[in-house]
């Protein structure tokens, strides 16, 4: 007979202590991976705009050709070393923290139709039950209109899911998470 | 292949009153179903070679031992098929036996000890066995509402086989009187779902003359059986 997962709980406000103090990771992809080198700002705010000081933010991507370091990829064995495609950071007093990265590659959805550019998100908190799953891509990529995935978003609230660029600063991109209230980013049932 | 999906209520409410901070947290905007890509049935796996031995005892690492009643926590990592999930990180942290975490935004007035951070990490067998050494921790106030107190609990943390499979929860200890008052426990609908968090005496794994031993098995998502279409 099948099991039932475990039940989701809160990290609550000392998550640092099993996950961060020792454990975070800054650095996605080493300054010796291929691609376009990304310097990624996230930042957390509650429903009336407070900047959540206490969350825990994950993200997980492919390297610069679409692969990801993982078994399940077919193309696992062509995935570049120099992108582990994982990091881990808390956010500070300003609800932020800073992730070393490159943007990462198309990657094919089931049906064989290749999304967007995108990395994948997950922010966990008190408050939080479950982790809360959503995606960064690329504001201005070309791809992005041809995204299967985010084509299941509606029109208006595709622009939660843009990282944006700063023309006076290249290679540096923000992405704002509001967990609920107005412009509440999209998140995903996965 | 894309990963089980399973009945939601068997999963915490993400917005549950009764949990104050629930209500500025979570999101009011239903959640977008996302077909599975790669993106979501892969994962990191990450940790495995800086996972030490002495990571999974936390009562070492200090000058002495630090107060309080010595446990073992064990069990099992599973998937849904219930196959064992092996190599499989587990990150756990918790408060000292006074309920007092070792941490810089506690500040409830019971004492640090210095020889107990609560912080350990450890890696599954090939069976998809786990085993801390640790100390039982107290109950400690945390504000939610009058008198508001957490029962007893570790916090975990599992990256599992993909993403999509990635769990945090909390164990709790047997018998517990505070259940019934705790939001988190309660914002579970299901009954089985609650019990499931809640770890049992396992005298088998106890070590006599030393510490008792609690089991917690976890389940984590599985992969469906059936194949994507072509
Ligand atoms: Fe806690």
């Amino acid at each position: 007979m099948d099991l039932i997962p475990t039940a989701s709980q809160t990290v609550g406000p000392f998550f640092h202590l099993g996950c961060t103090t020792n454990h975070s990771i800054s650095c996605i992809a080493s300054p010796t991976a291929s691609g376009e080198r990304v310097r990624l700002t996230c930042r957390v705010l509650d429903g009336v705009g407070v900047a959540v000081d206490d969350a825990m933010i994950e993200i997980w991507q492919a390297d610069s050709d679409g692969n990801y370091s993982h078994p399940a990829d077919p193309r696992v064995q062509k995935c570049d070393p120099g992108c582990g495609g994982f990091g881990r950071l808390p956010t500070d007093l300003n609800g932020m923290c800073v992730f070393e990265t490159i943007r990462p590659g198309r990657v094919p959805a089931a049906d064989g139709r290749l999304q967007a550019p995108h990395l994948n998100v997950c922010v966990f908190g008190r408050g939080i039950m479950k982790g809360l799953q959503t995606r960064a891509y690329f504001a201005g990529d070309q791809a992005n209109d041809e995204c299967p995935i985010l084509a299941l978003v509606p029109e208006e609230r595709r622009a939660t899911l843009m990282a944006r660029s700063d023309p006076g600063k290249p290679g540096d991109w923000y992405f704002d998470v509001r967990l609920c209230g107005q412009g509440e980013t999209v998140f995903f049932d996965i | 292949m894309p990963y089980r999906r399973h009945d939601s209520n068997t999963q915490p409410r993400s917005l549950y009153p009764p949990y104050r901070a629930t209500t500025e947290r979570a999101p009011r905007q239903p959640l977008i179903f996302l077909p599975h890509t790669l993106s979501e049935i892969t994962g990191p796996v990450y940790g495995h070679n800086q996972v030490l031995e002495a990571d999974r005892d936390l009562t070492r690492g200090h000058p002495g031992e630090p107060l309080g009643e010595r446990i073992i926590v064990t069990g099992r990592v599973l998937d849904d098929g219930g196959c064992p999930l092996r190599r499989t990180l587990v990150e756990i942290w918790q408060a000292n036996s006074a309920g007092r975490y070792y941490h810089q935004k506690d500040d409830h007035p019971a004492p640090l000890d210095p020889n107990f951070t609560g912080a350990g990490r450890a890696l599954t067998d090939l069976d998809g066995r786990y085993e801390f050494i640790t100390i039982k921790p107290g109950a400690y106030p945390w504000r939610n509402h009058e008198n508001a107190w957490r029962p007893a609990h570790i916090h975990f943390s599992l990256l599992g086989p993909a993403f999509t499979a990635r769990l945090v929860t909390q164990m709790y200890f047997p018998g517990d009187p505070l259940f019934p008052h705790d939001p988190m426990l309660q914002s579970i609908p299901d009954e089985e779902a609650r019990r499931r968090l809640v770890s049992k005496l396992d005298l088998d794994a106890t070590r006599p003359e030393w510490a008792l031993a609690y089991r917690f098995d976890i389940v984590l998502r599985g992969c469906e059986a059936t194949p994507f279409e072509e």
